[in-house]
């Protein structure tokens, strides 16, 4: 049975219909979660002792870190799967993927500058950290702009999964750059191979929040996935049968 | 209330914060839509001009 599903998710008008109908459970589960992490984590978490109320840039900003990682592997995954065998739908998975994967690399950028002002005095420092994750942007945007430079969008997609496959040395560079080099950023608090050093009172948003920008991102990658396919599949028939009904 | 916006003094920090975060989260929302409502009503105005030359 789940064979039977990946395959009929290989043929691009099942893609489209199911990837339409999963959307609204995304984002209604999105939302909630959503909604829990914002009230905990303005409400209902304390200040820290050190940081005060600037703590609370840590639920966007860890989280927004976190999905540009797990972004970039999904969509590097995605470019593998698209050179060996040459499926339509990952090949759109990987560019669809690199839009919301700079959106959240730059947001985790941006949150980290306004969260360095006041805690380290400097909006930017070149520490590890922080370079690295610059390069994931650099990456991000490379990969969009070389998709949008190739015009055939098969060459595109194939030239594009080559770009993200070479481009994923650099996410454990990222994840152990607080550690193989002496950093102004602080190490990992959550995702280390120990209990978490962090109280169950911001733990609890923290993780709200994370799992909510998971699932916003599977609402929206697959938004992303039905656009691109659509515009690829203007001319076939099962587009043109699909407009065709709507059309009076 | 105050106490709340105020965020201890950190306000000019952790709001810029949020509402980029929002700004994000709803602009990735709705440019995919406008992409495919775009390339609906484009393919929409093809068939309607293919079905007028038949007539």
């Amino acid at each position: 049975m789940i064979i039977r599903f990946f395959h009929n998710m290989g043929s691009p008008r099942y893609f489209y219909n199911v990837a339409g109908k999963m959307i609204p459970w995304f984002m209604t589960s999105f939302l909630i979660l959503l909604l829990a992490g914002l009230y905990y984590g303005l409400f209902d978490s304390p200040p820290d002792y050190q940081q005060k109320d600037s703590v609370r840039i840590m639920y966007i900003h860890v989280p927004a870190a976190w999905m540009s990682m797990f972004i970039y592997v999904v969509m590097a995954v995605s470019g593998l799967i698209s050179l060996v065998w040459r499926i339509k739908i990952t090949e759109i998975f990987v560019i669809s993927s690199a839009t919301v994967g700079a959106s959240f690399t730059f947001l985790a950028l941006a949150t980290g500058s306004l969260w360095g002002k006041p805690m380290w005095g400097a909006w930017w420092v070149w520490d590890a950290r922080l370079t690295s994750e610059l390069i994931l942007l650099f990456l991000y945007l490379g990969i969009i702009a070389l998709h949008s430079a190739i015009e055939d969008k098969r060459v595109a997609a194939r030239a594009v999964s080559i770009l993200a496959l070479v481009g994923v040395v650099n996410i454990p560079i990222i994840h152990y750059s607080v550690e193989w080099w002496n950093t102004l950023h602080q190490t990992a608090s959550v995702t280390k191979f120990d209990k978490p050093s962090m109280d169950i009172s911001m733990l609890i948003p923290l993780l709200l929040m994370a799992l909510s920008f998971k699932l916003y991102y599977g609402a929206v990658v697959l938004m992303r996935a039905r656009a691109e396919l659509l515009e690829r599949d203007r001319n076939t028939r099962w587009v043109l049968e699909m407009v065709e009904r709507d059309v009076k | 209330m105050n106490d709340f916006l105020a965020m201890g003094g950190y306000a000019e920090y952790v709001w810029p914060s949020y509402i980029l975060a929002i700004i994000i989260l709803v602009a990735n929302i709705v440019a995919p839509m406008l992409q495919r409502n775009k390339t609906v009503t484009d393919i929409a105005r093809k068939i309607r001009r293919a079905r007028n030359e038949q007539k």
